[in-house]
């Protein structure tokens, strides 16, 4: 049995403790809109914030967020309206939109810590997110909008 | 993208019609797809009573929702919002109350792509707008005069003194008006529906939606995490699977230990497959942790033996040898009779590495298979529901219409989503368990099952004659065939001509008298694809790297040489001077070079240059900024032409900087992002786009960027540093030996 918090509702699995949080989120409590994307930390798809922490879900066993809070995509605001996705939809981020979910997460961190980080504080937190269809710029000016009109 | 491509003609030809026209005698009430992936509020309003069908395109109900049907796939290229923009321009209607779904059915006669001979649903090669364009007008124009005259006729004046507003019909001269919405309330689509002549279609600049730029409907979807994929189908009672498969093609499963593989709690079943052994199981991660405990040996195929490194040499070499003819793709005048009477004739070789498609969804379907065995239920997303349908309807033995594909978006596309085998299994393994069941593969798998852009060999030589004219040009192209690998994949015979990996090649944008490209095709058992930018981008590479060789060496200017030899096609040199423009190209830079590339696919044409920087220590290469051009013909939607651009320009600066697929004993070596290193944020350059929408039909703009930059890098490295690198990637390691650093 594992407890945790996930967005804000306390949950308590009958799981094997070393299943990747990913797939509980997804699988178990039908959180899909955190992504598999690698399964090895390396392309961040499955970004979810664990105590307020960007965290890879692939490569985290649920045991370790025992007690923990986790929030994902879904919980980031409760009606979509956290500046970071009003700020992608001003910006048209998305295409694929696959990768967005871990990208909004990625970046909810920083802002988290960072009200006004530079381009280049910017590329460094959020050079471990790929995105395949090539919306680097556009992240960047979301992050920008968003940091600006908060 | 290896379907017969065949462009309608520029007329409203029959076959318009029929796309336009295919449900008129059947004229259905369409319930739209019960998983409208817009929410069930689009699906609600549509089922109102009384909703009215114009045609089968679309349903306007009493509240004046208009649900409009999307048919290509989506995978991040906009024509989920882009071709219910075309019908809503011409419908007149309010582009708030329109409603994209699916389609509600797979029946090509009435929702494929008229584009293609077969009106296949088949997204990709850029082929979507360009493919329904003309009957999405016409659709819509005859759903706005069903409206007219059924308005007409209510209020008993001619329909000509009708005119109409976003979604709402006026009569100026007694000052009513009428919504769209009422109407739905009281007409019905008439038994023959009207017929819609070319004169009958908007003038451009009428346009309230085409060539302007609305918001993408699904984006909202994509930031809260609400946009569904094939992986987040979740069907009642369904297992999940894992596939271990034959590292190469046509490997079979020989012997197969399962022990260790059984004992893992939650692996209910192990399922031999044709070219691979499948996993069961009650969790994702059961199944992935089994798969990699089974210990399988798999049949000899010509694949097993095939080392890619080795192979490229080879490649090489038969470029060279010139008593090896290739399949001519297009020969202009006599290139080879003109190559031996100039007076100066150039040579280049180059060559370019298996890249893996790297979508960021992993493949991935779910299926149920009803008991008897003869109907069956699908959960992805896919750029070939024909394909699919087809493919299904063969392994089963069963009609297309017992087949129920929950078309899904895309997370990526790029050519892979255009194969079926994932589809294919994930059918087999849930007939063979009695369950529904949803196969995914994991990153590794998605690497070594992945089917590649081929690798390829190019030997060019440029013939100039006297007067100093370039007047022969002969492109020998030594690659696998993505064609014929793909037709045998799906069971259909493959193509004369390789349309995949021989696009590019002729070079339309520079009309030199004698031109010759030719296929030597090659077989060495890899798995192939069709791959966002096609053969345009190693035949840009290839092409446009010899003529900036030829430039230098003739002391001319990149983009001088260029517009001269694409005299006669003002387009082209449209762009060249756009991103002579862009670049301040003349303006020498400190430690920077600039260089320049271009393309034609399928009358699209692009234009970029790259500006880069080499550290000559470590070989890395840095662009720092790129700019492109682009002329699609119309715009249909200009920001997205602009961001299409844009991120097929940021993924093929992978390919240019580090992304190889290596193949040794038939075996892939790289197997997830870690060693398959893709275009990073850190690695991204300024990028700057212009759109350039002319009086042209659209031709497409989802993979454009693609070509040129290769070949702009290139040429910047070169025009920097004196030295030109002829393989790709342009790997650190290699520009270091390249710069003799």
């Amino acid at each position: 049995m594992v407890a945790f918090t996930v967005n804000e509702v306390r949950r308590e699995l009958g799981v094997d403790p070393n299943t990747p949080l990913l797939w509980v989120l997804r699988e178990h409590l039908k959180l899909t809109g955190t992504k598999f994307g690698c399964g090895i930390a390396s392309c961040g798809a499955c970004t979810v914030h664990i105590d307020g922490r960007a965290t890879r879900a692939c490569a985290t066993p649920v045991s370790l967020v025992e007690g923990k809070s986790v929030t994902t995509i879904e919980g980031l605001s409760p009606d979509g309206s956290h500046p970071l996705q009003r700020a992608w939809i001003a910006e048209q981020v998305p295409q694929c939109g696959y990768c967005q979910s871990g990208q909004i997460m990625q970046a909810a961190e920083l802002l988290g810590r960072n009200k006004t980080p530079s381009r280049e504080e910017i590329v460094e937190h959020m050079d471990g997110n790929i995105c395949r269809c090539g919306t680097y710029l556009k992240i960047i000016r979301a992050i920008e909008r968003a940091s600006r009109e908060g | 993208m290896t379907e017969r491509i065949d462009p309608r003609t520029t007329d409203l030809s029959r076959r318009d019609f029929l796309a336009a026209a295919a449900g008129f005698t059947l004229a259905l009430t369409i319930a739209p797809d019960p998983l409208a992936i817009l929410g069930e509020d689009a699906a609600g309003a549509a089922k109102a009573e009384a909703a009215l069908s114009p045609n089968v395109w679309l349903t306007i109900a009493t509240d004046g929702t208009i649900t409009i049907v999307s048919p290509a796939a989506e995978m991040g290229q906009g024509t989920f919002t882009t071709l219910p923009a075309v019908i809503a321009d011409e419908l007149d209607a309010d582009w708030a109350k329109v409603k994209p779904v699916f389609p509600p059915e797979w029946n090509e006669r009435k929702f494929g792509n008229p584009g293609y001979d077969n009106y296949a649903f088949q997204t990709s090669a850029s082929f979507a707008t360009r493919g329904y364009f003309k009957a999405m007008r016409i659709a819509g124009a005859q759903a706005r005069r069903v409206l007219i005259e059924a308005v007409a006729a209510k209020w008993g004046v001619p329909a000509q003194e009708l005119s109409t507003e976003p979604s709402v019909v006026v009569h100026k001269a007694t000052n009513r008006r009428i919504s769209y919405g009422e109407i739905a309330g009281f007409a019905k689509a008439p038994a023959e529906l009207p017929k819609i002549e070319a004169a009958d279609l908007k003038a451009p600049a009428s346009f309230r939606y085409i060539g302007k730029d609305l918001p993408r409907v699904e984006v909202p979807l994509k930031v809260t995490g609400a946009a569904k994929y094939g992986i987040d189908a979740q069907v009642p009672g369904m297992v999940y699977a894992a596939v271990l498969q034959s590292p190469y093609p046509g490997g079979q499963p020989e012997t197969v230990d399962e022990t260790r593989a059984r004992q893992l709690k939650g692996i209910t079943d192990i399922v031999r497959l044709p070219e691979g052994v499948g996993v069961v199981g009650t969790s994702v991660e059961a199944t992935q942790a089994a798969k990699n405990l089974l210990k399988v040996t798999w049949s000899d195929a010509p694949g097993a033996h095939h080392d890619s490194e080795k192979a490229l040499e080879e490649f090489a070499a038969i470029g060279r040898d010139k008593t090896r003819d290739g399949v001519p793709y297009e020969s202009v005048g006599d290139a080879k009779a003109a190559m031996r009477s100039a007076v100066k004739v150039y040579r280049g070789e180059y060559r370019t590495r298996y890249l893996y498609h790297a979508q960021m969804e992993p493949m991935n379907a779910t299926a149920a298979v009803s008991p008897d065995g003869k109907s069956v239920e699908i959960w992805t997303g896919t750029q070939g529901p024909t394909s699919l349908h087809n493919q299904v309807a063969k392994l089963l033995g069963v009609e297309r219409t017992s087949i129920t594909l929950h078309q899904h978006f895309l997370g990526g596309g790029y050519g892979r989503r255009s194969q079926q085998e994932v589809v294919i299994d994930a059918v087999r393994l849930a007939k063979a368990v009695g369950k529904p069941v949803k196969l995914i593969w994991t990153r590794e798998d998605d690497v070594t099952g992945g089917k590649f852009r081929p690798m390829t060999a190019h030997h060019i030589e440029a013939g100039f004659d006297a007067g100093g004219k370039l007047v022969a040009w002969h492109h020998r192209v030594v690659a696998e065939s993505v064609a014929a690998y793909t037709s045998i994949a799906n069971g259909t015979p493959p193509p004369p001509l390789d349309r995949v990996v021989m696009k590019g090649s002729p070079i339309p944008q520079y009309p030199i008298p004698n031109k010759l490209a030719e296929h030597v095709i090659e077989s060495r058992g890899a798995r192939l694809a069709a791959f966002r930018g096609v053969g345009n981008a190693y035949n840009a590479f290839a092409a446009e790297s010899l003529l900036d060789e030829i430039a230098k060496d003739r002391g001319l200017d990149p983009i001088a040489f260029r517009l001269t030899l694409s005299e006669g096609q003002p387009r082209m040199q449209t762009l060249l001077r756009a991103v002579a423009e862009m670049s301040d190209w003349t303006q020498r830079r400190d430690a920077r070079g600039l260089g320049v590339g271009t393309m034609v696919k399928d009358d699209t044409l692009a234009a970029g240059v790259a500006e880069v920087s080499v550290d000559r220590i470590t070989g890395k290469i840095k662009v720092h900024n790129f700019w492109a051009a682009i002329d699609p013909g119309l715009a249909v939607q200009p920001r997205n032409v602009a961001a299409q651009t844009e991120g097929s320009i940021v993924y093929a600066l992978g390919h240019v900087l580090r992304e190889k697929i290596t193949i040794r004993n038939g075996r892939v070596l790289e197997s997830n992002y870690t060693d398959y290193e893709v275009t990073r944020m850190s690695d991204v350059p300024n990028i700057e786009v212009k759109v350039v929408s002319t009086d042209n039909p659209p031709t497409g703009a989802g993979e454009d960027g693609v070509p040129v930059v290769a070949c702009a890098v290139g040429n910047a490295i070169a025009a920097l540093t004196g030295v030109r690198l002829r393989e790709l990637p342009f790997a650190p390691e290699r520009v270091r030996g390249a710069l003799g650093a």
